[in-house]
């Protein structure tokens, strides 16, 4: 029996004339995350990717995890194919062994693309569902609130049986809108921020300011993993790594202490723009999270964004950090967020930071030393690395 | 020296010594030091982490997720995840075949109150069949071996491990796979590996922790491992493991062969009954040559520089009841040798510890 996985699109099936864009993109991209488990072929039909295993050896549960983790797809299903005929699928209803064995309930839902096809959908729905419930007794029919939903669809290519459907992560397919710089810190915020806009079809690229000797060599290797942790969802991910000691160093010798984050914060705004610039990303995106702490007050993140020549993105600001949490904990960068090495962040964090600074005031702040310079070496200075999507490199728990 | 007792203790591999070498010359530092010498060895052990948990997740079929935790060997990885367990006075599944380093714990629990059921190979076709079905809704753990130390049978832990579940998915599993790591697929929620068995060094061995698993750990101390094993890693032993299981290759169809040299040489030898059957691993062939007890023969063989054990060594010399779990009578037992082999090994060894085996067979029926 012949296994296959449909991809059904999400939001991509609402696009018009340039639909067919998008869907080379998705298509790509599902390629790209399955080359690593062996060979597949992908065809696009009826608003569906097929997904084909080509060897023997394939694990598709695996396959199918991976692809469940790729933006622009609401749902997976892992079907059996078989010829377009009622009798050689009730022949075969071993195939939902696996997941009617243990179940309770089901119901059958039916659906026929293929209007030549000579029964109709409830036509199909009763007498497969008669069948599924001679072979395994046990089970009751619920067709409001069913354990199982077994699927059965006549499409122009065959007849798909499943009973396995898992939901997909929805959004863009990634490299369909653009692509952006996440300000990517250590914390639980920041790689929540990529996640989402990635879902929305951004490519990602990272930043990262590192202030040694006052962060540690772990901090910048913790935030490396955070990024090669993100590949899973966001596939290869550029990391621009921003020399920022002096910087900080300045700041703290000439301004004003209850302004060091704020102005810090535009700094760094400052050295993204130049990057942008320079490597022609379209916006920037923060995990800022209104009025979490001091410099995300809204006159904060005013001040903050005046620095700022691109659009900013800030997906969690609505959020707080109980659902931060939550979505840190699914895409699996949370584990990581809470390793306990300091971030640039927290090098001199003021005693007691203003919490409604006023722009004048830290511009006149700014006017006590040559920061433009400054940010134009660490733009200099910044390395650049490529993490990419399935390899392990870096190290750290 | 021909060398054929690998269950016991394998030679480490020219990867391994150099890899020990390397990071007692480089890669000394403490891990918990926060300077550049302990992240260089921080993250060798993270490197080295990752390699334990491929070699577990053979074929890449499931998906271990979770924490490796290295410890002294296998026993004290017996020991921290059956101790570290809170099995509310649960009912226990496991075998009659097990190793000391877990047999023994077992003991401990059941003393302390835990119903065990031990189950005999002997007794069953379906030998994980029979397992699956003695846990019922009371069963808090079932200990298992993937494959057996004296015997080398195997158990289908990974089918096992699915089957538990699905008949109790709160019931935890334990494989003990000091044998199979490397060798079976395997599976489980917890996993002991040792580091000699596999061409590594001796004082070096692992656990896999599955994420969202809970053990209070058996030494406290500065904290090191996530908790779980206070103490500094040794960070030269764990880059010896890391290389051996780079290099490490199971060798299925050298092993097949030199098993058939080997049964086809004693088939020729009067009175000699095999121990292992066909659901052995080819590596480690048991059998008893009757009228000739273990320790005699393995002296005779001593004597040519060839070294097999009786029965398995941690018993020195001792029957260990194991072997009757498989049906072997006590006389047999007595008279059990175990052959084990590993890639280096060669036919023409086999053939020569076939007609010492011969040899010594005669002279002392005598």
């Amino acid at each position: 029996m012949k296994e296959i996985i449909l991809a059904k699109y999400g939001e991509i099936a609402l696009k018009g004339d340039n639909r067919s864009s998008f869907e080379d993109i998705l298509v790509k991209n599902i390629k790209r995350r399955l080359k690593r488990l062996g060979s597949f072929s992908c065809d696009r039909r009826q608003s569906t990717v097929y997904i084909e295993p080509l060897n023997e050896d394939i694990d598709i549960s695996e396959a199918v995890d991976a692809v469940a983790k790729v933006f622009g797809i609401s749902a997976v299903q892992r079907c059996a194919v078989f010829p377009k005929d009622l009798a050689a699928v009730e022949q075969n209803l071993n195939y939902l062994s696996d997941a009617l064995d243990r179940a309770k309930s089901f119901k059958v839902e039916a659906k026929r693309s293929d209007k030549s096809f000579p029964l109709k959908s409830p036509d199909i729905q009763q007498k497969l569902g008669d069948a599924v419930s001679d072979k395994f007794p046990h089970l009751k029919v619920d067709v409001h609130g069913p354990e199982v939903t077994v699927r059965l669809e006549i499409r122009d290519n065959g007849a798909y049986l499943s009973a396995k459907r898992i939901a997909g992560q929805g959004g863009l397919p990634v490299g369909s809108s653009g692509k952006a710089l996440l300000m990517l810190s250590g914390g639980i915020d920041s790689p929540v921020a990529g996640y989402m806009m990635a879902k929305r079809g951004l490519i990602v690229d990272c930043i990262h300011y590192i202030s040694p000797p006052y962060t540690s060599d772990r901090a910048r290797l913790k935030v490396e993993k955070l990024c090669e942790e993100l590949t899973e969802y966001c596939g290869d991910i550029r990391f621009f790594c921003v020399p920022f000691t002096e910087i900080q160093e300045k700041l703290r010798d000439n301004c004003p202490e209850e302004f060091f984050t704020v102005i810090m914060r535009r700094m760094m705004v400052k050295i993204a723009n130049n990057i942008c610039d320079r490597e022609g990303y379209g916006a920037i995106i923060t995990g800022e999270s209104l009025a979490q702490v001091a410099s995300q007050t809204l006159p904060a993140i005013e001040c903050t964004n005046a620095a700022a020549r691109f659009p900013v993105f800030r997906p969690v600001i609505g959020m707080d950090k109980t659902e931060i949490t939550e979505t840190a904990r699914k895409i699996g960068t949370f584990e990581t967020s809470i390793m306990p090495y300091e971030d640039c962040c927290t090098v001199f964090t003021p005693r007691h930071p203003r919490t409604k600074p006023r722009l004048a005031d830290i511009i006149a702040a700014e006017s006590r030393a040559d920061f433009d310079r400054m940010v134009e070496e660490a733009v200099e200075k910044t390395t650049v690395k490529r993490f990419k999507f399935g390899e392990r490199t870096v190290f750290l728990d | 020296m021909i060398y054929l007792d690998n269950a016991a203790s394998t030679k480490p591999c020219a990867e391994c010594i150099r890899a020990v070498n390397e990071a007692m010359e480089n890669t000394f530092a403490n891990a918990s030091s926060l300077h550049k010498a302990g992240t260089a060895s921080l993250t060798l052990i993270s490197r080295a982490r990752a390699a334990v948990i491929g070699g577990m997740s053979l074929n890449k079929t499931s998906q271990l997720s979770g924490e490796i935790v290295f410890t002294s060997g296998a026993t004290e990885s017996n020991n921290t995840a059956l101790c570290g367990l809170n099995l509310r006075g649960g009912k226990i599944v496991t075998t009659a075949i097990e190793h000391p380093s877990q047999a023994r714990v077992i003991d401990k629990l059941e003393k302390l109150g835990h119903e065990v059921i031990r189950l005999s190979p002997k007794d069953y076709e379906d030998f994980e069949g029979a397992i699956a079905d003695a846990v019922d809704e009371k069963t808090a753990l079932v200990s298992c071996m993937a494959v057996n130390n004296e015997t080398g049978f195997c158990v289908d832990v990974r089918k096992l491990y699915k089957d538990v579940k699905a008949k109790n998915p709160k019931t935890l599993f334990h494989t003990d796979a000091v044998q199979g790591f490397l060798k079976v697929p395997l599976d489980g929620d917890l996993i002991s590996v040792s580091g000699h068995k596999i061409h590594a060094t001796k004082g070096i061995g692992a656990l896999f922790v599955r994420k969202g698993i809970t053990l209070s750990p058996l030494l406290s101390g500065g904290g090191q491992q996530k908790n779980l094993r206070s103490g500094t890693e040794p960070v030269e032993l764990i880059a010896g493991l890391e290389a051996a299981i780079n290099a490490y290759e199971y060798k299925r169809e050298h092993f097949d062969r030199l098993k058939a040299a080997l049964t086809d040489g004693l088939s020729k030898i009067p009175d000699i009954t095999l121990n292992s059957d066909k659901r052995s691993l080819p590596n480690i062939v048991n059998f008893s040559v009757r009228g000739v007890r273990s320790e005699i023969m393995l002296h005779a063989l001593e004597e040519t520089d060839i070294c097999v054990s009786s029965g398995s060594a941690c018993s020195k010399g001792k029957t260990s009841g194991v072997l009757s779990a498989f049906g072997v009578s006590d006389k047999d037992a007595d008279c059990a040798v175990r052959v084990s082999m590993c890639a280096d090994n060669t036919e023409q060894e086999i053939s020569v510890l076939c007609e010492k085996i011969a040899q010594t067979a005669k002279n002392i029926r005598r």
